[in-house]
């Protein structure tokens, strides 16, 4: 009997909500595709439009058009007939040893929903994991009252919260300006920007200003920037940048001392916002399997894909920020071409018919892609705050300092995996988000060599903790079980 | 800390929940972790490695800084949670226990 | 060109840099040998980087007392090898001997391991030691959380569990320590043995050495006939879970269940022959965690963090090969899938005979020549 049609198996999965998952999944499913889009958070709109259904910032002019583009995803969505759970944390996507009864390949999802994990099958998985921010590791960033400034975005579009109290922003990269930018509408307190956005850069990223400028989308950026500069303290050529807080550096965030110039000052804080770009959200990828190559531009890895977003594995494709950044817009068409891509896969469409549909979407890719080149220039971090000193922190969960890992490379440590066993680092809950591309850079920097020679950490599944209850009620077959009690 | 923007803070709908046994109020729809920063608790937990205070960082579930204990059930993801009526929230001293 | 007779760069080189390898490079060293260990990178095979940890007697070597004694041996050094490692590297590497528990769920396995374990006893030139078979009251008073399916289990109060992956760091920074030449990204394609000694093909270049030593697990099977040794081993995968850091609540490691010194509750595990393919199995892990539940019900509300499979290296017999070339005097083998029960012997044992020149009667029993002789019909 084939499983199609049961409520656990589906032609097409996708994973994440935000741009590329919502165009995906709406695109797909409007060809009669059975989708089911899947994302961990309880409303669609993925990080980029967090709340778009309900966040309590009425006033549109506080968090952008921009922002409000994403309730035009939610109708097609709506229409296109796909299925949609919500609060469904996709913790591993794996081909199974066998074919299932009919055949036919299909990939299971391991889902845990309501606090239970499910297993569903598929044709075809489209992953929509979006970005996560650059890891910012820098003495005390592990102090309370120091957030990603995405946080603090997450904070403003959710709940309507802005900083009080001494607030100081640090960082670079166009996220840093747009909340900034934010606030600035809503009336909230900034201090100061410490801009570390390093002064080299600037003469890089020069040659590609005309592509820049070329790009539809990327422009309003630049006036955002310009009138954050002009209405607010705003500090560049920050080269150094340390959190502290109370009495001996225990407690909460007290300071922010930043270097400028060679000489060091300090600002009270009562909340510091970090920010130094996004990477890909790649641990559902690699745990996957997928094949991954260093990004030598964004400097960082990104899961290998072709012109449709399709992996390494077979089955498997990718879509928006988690196959290379390129921002909301990109990963909107990125969406729809992945989409095409796995209809044509599943039979659904001829390969002349998903040319021809992908057209205009690959036009507006380009188009959204203008002028990336400037920004990944402009805004590559520098290498002090991707390389910390010894006594930075780089693993959170694990509280191993850059120091510790370069200890390992001279033990021998060649890459992060053999780091990794002998230090801990990135074996926490996080699982290494929050330590890999700092881990993989404090690894190639020390042995000089370069990161794609140094490699990254190898996932295993489950890449969200679930529990050990929800991972003994999912089903076994008799092989399954006669591996654990037949010895 | 962090504050409510006024119009909003007038708007919302409360929900009332405890930290540390601590009567509080949030707004409906905020994450616990949104509403132990609203409610001025920036430090969440002691880190169960070096006992260092921590609080949320990520916002978005994926640096597990903002573990709390939720109505009894330890290292649950606060910004993953929503927050509900009469819960009950408890920052969280190191390690987890295991029959909590 | 001229060469010392027994000579090369190197007194020894000892290929394979997981816990085998890195527990003998560090026992040679200490003998006195000028040692290189070549290594793989950092992604490879490694089950030293995915085991269990404990470092278990009881029911081992059934078949082969000498195995049985071996172990024993291990077990009893343990404690001196952890501290000799402290006072050299400053890490503690978690020993802990608290005894061990099988925790068993029918009356029928029970009755199973309690005649095995008998059995095991009853071989000659078995070394005993002590062992109880417990019913369910006596394994509730020891282990206060299992389940109502528990019916009883075995316990060995030589039963222990370190902290394995500590253990490698720490014998990677002891050799170091002891001027181990550790070469990483040096996977060895060739040996010749020639002049008295030994010269590697490797991807770092070539290297020679007096004596080698194949540790190199599963890559065993494929040197060993290089220098006329045999190491029929084959990957038998098992997967293993971990939880989150929880507070200290299970003080005996137990077969299936330990809880880390780090707090992480390790659980494990299976048995399976599906050759190098490490892909986890949904089904596997899911079987894995409700029979852990089973044993302590508690279990079910922690969050798994991690789970892996890794890759036994297990001979036809399970028991280890320790043997010296006939036909390539100085070439040794040496591979078992108890690296972290072994360890001790490996260090503090094994490699002082290397070094002085051979194992000696002792090791005959594990000679790879028990795999050749015809059956008897």
């Amino acid at each position: 009997m084939s499983a199609q049609g049961s409520k656990f198996d589906f032609d097409i999965a996708v994973v994440g909500s935000g741009p590329a998952g919502l165009a995906a999944a709406a695109l797909a499913a409007s060809k009669g595709a059975s989708v089911v889009l899947l994302d961990e958070q309880t409303e669609p709109g993925g990080q980029i439009y967090r709340a778009v259904t309900e966040t309590p910032v009425r006033d549109r002019k506080v968090l952008g058009p921009d922002y409000w583009h994403g309730a035009e995803l939610l109708g097609p969505l709506r229409d296109s007939g796909a299925v949609h759970w919500p609060g469904s944390t996709v913790w591993s996507v794996a081909r199974p040893r066998e074919d299932g009864p009919d055949g036919e390949r299909r990939i299971q999802i391991g889902l845990s929903r309501n606090g239970a994990a499910a297993m569903l099958t598929v044709r075809h998985v489209i992953l929509a994991t979006g970005a996560l921010e650059r890891p910012f590791p820098i003495p005390g960033w592990t102090l309370p009252g120091v957030l990603g400034a995405g946080a603090a975005q997450v904070l403003l579009k959710t709940s309507g919260l802005v900083p009080s109290g001494a607030t100081v922003m640090a960082g670079s990269g166009p996220l840093l300006w747009l909340l900034a930018w934010q606030y600035l509408q809503a009336g909230a307190r900034i201090d100061a920007i410490l801009d570390t956005t390093p002064k080299q850069n600037w003469r890089a990223a020069l040659p590609l200003l005309p592509g820049f400028l070329r790009s539809p989308y990327l422009g309003k950026g630049m006036k955002l920037m310009l009138e954050v500069r002009r209405k607010l303290t705003v500090i560049g050529n920050v080269t150094a940048l340390r959190a502290e807080g109370g009495l001996a550096g225990e407690g909460v965030l007290k300071s922010v001392v930043y270097t400028r110039n060679g000489t060091e000052h300090r600002l009270p804080a009562d909340t510091l916002l970090l920010h130094q770009g996004v990477v890909p959200n790649l641990n559902l990828a690699n745990a996957t399997g997928c094949a991954q190559r260093w990004d030598e531009q964004q400097r960082c890895w990104r899961p290998t894909t072709d012109e449709w977003g399709a992996t390494s594995v077979e089955g498997v494709s990718l879509a928006g920020d988690g196959a290379g950044i390129g921002g909301a817009r990109a990963a909107e068409e990125a969406g729809r071409l992945a989409a095409l891509d796995a209809l044509h896969r599943l039979g659904r469409i001829g390969r002349e018919q998903r040319d021809q549909s992908a057209a205009p979407f690959r036009a507006a890719l380009d188009r959204a892609l203008t002028g990336r080149a400037f920004l990944d220039t402009l805004y590559t971090p520098a290498e002090a705050f991707r390389v910390p000193a010894d006594d930075t922190i780089v693993c959170r969960c694990e509280e191993i300092t850059a120091g510790a890992v370069r200890e390992a490379v001279r033990l021998g440590c060649s890459g992060p995996n053999q780091a990794k066993s002998f230090l801990r680092c990135g074996m926490g809950p996080c699982q290494g988000r929050l330590c890999g591309p700092t881990v993989t850079e404090v690894i190639a920097a020390e042995r000089g060599v370069s990161p794609a020679e140094v490699g990254y950490y190898r996932l295993r599944p489950p890449v969200k903790p679930i529990t050990l209850a929800e991972l003994a009620a999912l089903p076994k077959t008799d092989a399954d079980i006669d591996a654990v009690f037949k010895h | 800390m962090f504050r409510r923007l006024p119009e909003i803070e007038t708007a919302a709908e409360k929900v009332s929940f405890t930290i540390d046994g601590r009567p509080a109020k949030a707004r409906a729809g905020d994450s616990v972790a949104a509403a132990l920063l609203a409610n001025g608790v920036t430090a969440c937990r002691n880190t169960p490695v070096s006992g260092a205070a921590r609080g949320p960082y990520c916002m978005m579930g994926v640096c597990f800084d903002c573990l709390v204990t939720i109505d009894g059930t330890g290292n649950r993801q606060g910004c993953q949670v929503r927050v509900a009526p009469g819960m009950a929230v408890e920052t969280q001293n190191g390690k987890r226990e295991v029959e909590r | 060109m001229t060469q010392p007779s027994r000579g090369g760069e190197y007194d020894v080189a000892v290929i394979g840099g997981g816990l085998v390898g890195s527990a003998l490079a560090w026992g040679l060293a200490r003998s006195g040998q000028k040692v290189a260990m070549l290594d793989e990178g950092d992604i490879a095979v490694r089950p030293s980087r995915g085991n269990f940890a404990l470092v278990w007697v009881q029911g081992k070597g059934l078949g082969m007392p000498e195995y049985a004694g071996w172990t024993k041996q291990s077990s009893d050094d343990w404690s001196g090898f952890a501290d000799l490692l402290r006072e050299q590297t400053g890490l503690d590497v978690a020993y802990r001997r608290p005894g061990g528990f099988m925790p068993m769920l029918s009356e029928e396995d029970l009755q199973a391991r309690a005649n095995t374990m008998m059995r095991l006893h009853n071989q000659p030139d078995m070394i005993r030691y002590p062992y109880e078979v417990m019913d369910r009251e006596t394994l509730r008073k020891e282990l206060p959380f299992i389940g109502p399916d528990v019916v009883g289990g075995t316990y060995c109060p030589l039963d222990g569990h370190c902290n394995s992956l500590r253990l490698l760091r720490t014998l990677h920074k002891g050799i170091g320590m002891l001027g181990v030449d550790y070469r990483p990204n040096h996977r060895v394609e060739r040996i010749e043995h020639r002049d008295g000694g030994f010269r590697m093909s490797t991807a770092g270049g070539e290297i020679r050495a007096g004596k080698i030593v194949l540790a190199a697990g599963h890559d065993s099977a494929r040197l060993s006939p290089m220098v006329g040794l045999s190491a029929p081993v084959r990957p038998q995968r098992g997967h293993v879970i971990v939880t989150e850091k929880t507070a200290p609540f299970l003080h005996h490691p137990t077969v299936y269940v330990r809880q880390t010194d780090e707090g992480g509750v390790m659980i494990g595990d299976s048995f399976e022959e599906t050759g190098f393919d490490t892909t986890l199995q949904p089904g596997i892990s899911s079987a894995i965690a409700e029979r852990a539940i089973r044993f302590f019900p508690l279990l079910g509300k922690l969050n798994v963090v991690r789970s892996w499979a890794a890759l036994r290296v297990l001979t036809p017999d399970g028991f280890p090969i320790y043997e010296e070339s006939k036909t390539a005097p100085g070439a040794f083998v040496a591979t078992c899938h108890s690296g972290v029960t072994l360890a001790a012997n490996h260090a503090l044992t094994l490699a002082p005979l290397i070094a002085a020149g051979g194992l000696g009667d002792r090791f005959a029993p594990f000679s790879a020549r028990r795999f050749h002789v015809p059956q008897a019909a």
